[in-house]
């Protein structure tokens, strides 16, 4: 057993790793961990990367309440993080009377949440803003605070920097069971051990419900995945005319499937909402395409079938959790809570939608619980918010692009064709404060193998880089962690061979 | 390093080693190729069986063979070469932008520019493949890479989607290396890859083929663990009552290859939606003047020996272009699909050409025709001005069909010609 703890943040998804990375500014030891060989590989590796404005939330709602003040941390965390963040405004588009009645509602929704500068906008004024819209659409909600995010990228860097600010990660590390003397929570056994702590922040996503079952907390709280399926067009074959998003009108399912800009350059197009009966079910399936393709179709009829790159799919950890005010008649609400019950538990659950948004704003709350729960929190003299970006070769100049390569002759070899992803950017990844030792954890970093051919040119070059740079055979390389290798043994043994040979000789 | 040059090709496959190798002979001065990989030969570098060179040595080779005979020549030509290089930009002015470790950022200008970048493989996500994602799930030329090139096996137990040519060369390639290729499965009625590789890769290894038959789902969370196969309706529906789990490890692409031109549309190049290979004239020149394209760039081929042909014929053109800064004008006349035809490359025919020399139209049935065929080239008067017979026609192979300099006043009249494909009545 170790040193304990000050806190031990279970799930290294967008949650875990905000609050990791804000309580890293205190005098804390903190450990974060996750089951998983990567952050960010639940909840948060399949979602529509929209940063919402805030106007879908209930009022009164602790998704309201996070969503409002998240969108407005966005613009400096990401400056901070060193990460795309695109304030680009949304539209929710109305092509009926009713669908107008809800354009009003959701005005009020908005007003209610103190959400600035939201219009509605006639269908003409929307079609000239996207002369690709549906030829019909009478209306539209304009939210200029809403914007797109890179969910990766974000759950990365801030995993990264609270790294940088000395807080421990560990991967590959499965929540088992809780520590506890009497009602107090002591530590927390895993796959890798046990480990003291003073504090647990439950921020296990999908498993939140399990995990805080196990500390005896919320017994009817329940998570069922519900699925979201997504499609992503070539970038040199479809865009819309401005970088934005384009919801329907909202429905009991959700916010309804989209089609928007993503800050890689492509559209994107999803989710459908369909509950599964696993959480770990992120299969894509032929009724979910045909689902969200003619969703798609009838926000943008021009999208094209041919100009399909990739299918994904991932899975909301949607709970059951009625709104702590009671007036307010509303059932599937983040969780953020000391629970009454059970000392040194912070617990999140439910954490869907805005959940990505709403994260930097759960990390915060994080510490106003803590320090009500008489939590003396000491900042660090030395804590450092920002998180230099590394260099991304395809958003240089074509002068800088020549000065990097003169600086680093890696960056002079393309590994992805489609999305101009150099060998010096891959190595800098394996060697970056949380280093990426997958397939996997490299194409989320570098965005390579995301393009037109799927990692079909990269694939094997990424292979030997790995193989050379972690010091292991091209066969132990995997994709996403033990049991993913992608290679399984050499052809043809000769080095045996010879050797019986000089045997025989 | 030179700056300028008079014929710049891009790609050392057999189209860009042929159009490098013409040009030098036709009179270009500096000829340079520059290639992404750390060798010459594109992808015939990693196709290691034979039949290679029928065509034009009379000989059966395997590709790097095929491909060393043209890297010789270049080399005895005095073309130039950049490897390890990557071309980032063209413009329609004809000046490339590349990079590479050594020389880090290049930009050169070249009188002419030859296109030869070849053709990618659709991947899972092009054919809407329903299932979870894990490892193990390779297009085939990617297996072909691991298996040939790197020295490694991507599975032991697979299934191949498609019977597309790459897809049954590695079926028996990975047979040989000791790992159970336990089904080709191909959607389509018909088989979309040639004949003799059925016989040879699936038939004499006892590979099992299926047709109207796919994929269903990919199962399995971190590696393949099994696929499920479903037989399909000729509009594609699952047929209930089909469906058979069979366990594997791997999953292996072959449903087919798309000309990749992203550099193309970056330098101005139109695109046929249906090749998805730029519009060329008969001498495989681009809606741009100066540009022009060869092989697998401008339409997937079925044999390399037309793919190095038709680089003859762009590299001519391309040295032509480079020395009078313009190739002579001529009156062109367009060349379409008619009955029975997914397309006819070249999509123009310039009227003069047929004075000297012969004009190579190769062309696609869209449905197969199992008994003899008339292929013709018609006016628009329905009058035939070439025609040839087959003994059949099928999609996954390519129709060849000449127009010889008898033709050339028959052509001098047309206005448009239509190529078509019908049963022999």
């Amino acid at each position: 057993m170790t040193n304990p703890y000050d806190v031990i943040i279970i799930g290294a998804g967008i949650a875990g790793g905000m609050v990791a990375r804000f309580l890293s500014k205190y005098e804390l030891d903190i450990l974060l961990i996750d089951k998983e060989v990567d952050v960010g590989m639940g909840t948060s590796s399949g979602n529509s990367a929209a940063i919402h404005a805030g106007y879908d939330a209930l009022p009164g709602t602790n998704k309201a309440l996070t969503n409002v003040i998240g969108v407005d941390m966005w613009p400096r965390l990401s400056q901070e993080l060193g990460i795309q963040y695109e304030r680009c405004g949304d539209y929710v588009v109305a092509v009926d009377k009713e669908d107008m009645l809800v354009l009003e509602e959701l005005l009020e929704r908005g007003a209610h949440n103190e959400v600035p500068n939201l219009e509605i906008i006639s269908g003409e004024a929307m079609r000239r803003r996207e002369p690709l819209l549906r030829p019909d659409a009478i209306g539209a909600l304009w939210a200029p605070t809403g914007g797109i995010g890179d969910p990766f990228a974000a759950t990365i860097a801030a995993a990264e920097n609270a790294v940088m600010n000395g807080v421990d990660l560990k991967l590959d590390t499965a929540f088992k069971d809780f520590i506890m003397e009497g009602d107090r929570i002591t530590g927390v056994r895993t796959s890798q051990g046990d480990f003291n702590c003073r504090w647990a922040v439950n921020a296990a996503g999908l498993y939140a419900d399990e995990v805080m079952h196990k500390a005896g907390v919320r017994p009817e709280f329940n998570i069922r995945p519900r699925r979201g399926e997504y499609l992503i067009l070539d970038k040199a074959d479809f865009q819309l005319t401005n970088t934005t998003i384009l919801f329907p009108t909202p429905s009991e399912k959700g916010k309804g499937i989209l089609v928007a800009s993503t800050l890689h350059g492509n559209v994107i197009v999803g989710p459908n909402a369909n509950f599964v009966d696993s959480k770990e079910n992120r299969d894509v399936s032929k009724e979910g395409i045909e689902e969200i393709w003619s969703g798609g179709k009838k926000l943008v009829p021009a999208i094209n079938r041919k100009h399909i790159i990739a299918e994904f799919a991932g899975l909301r950890a949607t709970g059951n959790a009625p709104t702590p005010n009671p007036e307010i008649d509303y059932n599937q609400d983040f969780i953020i809570e000391i629970p009454d019950k059970v000392h040194g538990l912070v617990n999140l659950g439910g954490i869907e939608s805005p959940g990505f948004t709403a994260a930097p704003a759960i990390a915060i709350k994080v510490i106003e619980l803590l320090e009500s729960a008489g939590e003396v929190l000491t900042e660090k003299m030395d804590w450092n918010p920002v998180r230099p970006p590394r260099p991304v070769f395809r958003h240089l100049s074509r002068e800088e692009q020549a000065a990097l390569i003169a600086k680093d002759p890696a960056y002079g070899r393309i590994v992805c064709r489609c999305e101009t992803v150099t060998e010096g950017e891959i190595r800098a990844e394996v060697h970056a404060p949380i280093p990426a030792d997958t397939y996997d954890a490299i194409k989320r970093r570098t965005w390579l193998g995301t393009g037109r051919c799927q990692g079909g040119f990269d694939m094997p070059r990424v292979v030997s880089i790995l193989a050379e740079e972690l010091g292991i055979p091209e066969e132990e390389v995997t994709k996403k962690g033990k049991g993913s290798e992608l290679l399984f043994r050499r052809t043809k043994d000769v080095e045996e061979d010879y050797l019986n040979m000089e045997d025989l000789l | 390093m030179k700056h300028t040059y008079d014929v710049i090709v891009i790609g050392s496959g057999p189209g860009g080693l042929a159009a490098a190798i013409a040009a030098k002979e036709n009179g270009a001065g500096d000829v340079l190729i520059i290639e992404r990989d750390i060798e010459l030969g594109g992808i015939l570098v990693q196709c290691i069986h034979n039949g290679f060179g029928l065509e034009i040595f009379d000989e059966d080779m395997p590709g790097p063979t095929y491909a060393q005979h043209f890297i010789e020549k270049a080399r005895g030509t005095g073309v130039d070469t950049l490897m390890d290089t990557m071309v980032l930009d063209i413009t329609p002015d004809r000046t490339v932008y590349a990079i590479n470790k050594s020389q880090g950022y290049i930009q050169l200008v070249a009188r002419a520019i030859v296109l030869a970048m070849g053709c990618r493989e659709r991947t899972r996500a092009q054919i809407l493949l329903p299932g979870s994602r894990p490892a193990g799930v390779y297009t085939a030329g990617t297996a072909q890479r691991f298996v040939n090139v790197e020295g490694r096996m991507p599975g032991e137990q697979f299934v191949i989607l498609g019977s597309g040519d790459i897809g049954m060369i590695m079926a028996r390639r990975l047979t040989i290396e000791g790992a159970k290729v336990k089904r080709v499965l191909e959607i389509m009625p018909y088989l979309t890859g040639l004949t003799r590789n059925y016989v040879q890769c699936l038939l004499d290894y006892g590979i099992t083929l299926q047709k109207q038959r796919t994929v269903n789902r990919i199962i399995g969370r971190d590696r393949v663990e099994a696929i499920e196969a479903v037989s399909v309706d000729e509009s594609w529906n699952p047929i209930p009552g089909t469906k058979e789990v069979i366990p594997c490890d791997s999953l292996l692409l072959s449903v087919g290859l798309i000309p990749e031109n992203e550099l193309s549309k970056k330098a101005g190049v139109l695109l046929d939606p249906v090749t998805n290979g730029p519009y060329v004239d008969d001498r495989f020149m681009t809606n741009v003047p100066g540009i022009f394209a060869a092989g697998n760039v401008v339409h997937v081929y079925d044999l390399v020996d037309w793919v190095t042909e038709a680089g003859y014929v762009a590299g001519k053109g391309a040295a032509q272009f480079a020395q009078a800064e313009a190739i002579p004008e001529g009156k062109q006349v367009a060349l379409e699909a008619g009955e029975n035809v997914r397309y006819v490359v070249p999509h123009k025919l310039t009227k003069a050409s047929l004075a000297e020399e012969l004009v190579r139209l190769q062309m696609r049935a869209v449905t197969p025709i199992e008994e003899r065929v008339l292929v013709t080239v018609e006016d628009q008067d329905g009058e035939v001005i070439a025609k040839k017979g087959e003994p059949y026609a099928r999609p996954g192979e390519i129709i060849s069909l000449t127009i010889k300099p008898k033709s050339f006043e028959a052509v001098q009249k047309a206005v448009k010609l239509t190529v078509n494909v019908r049963k022999r009545k």
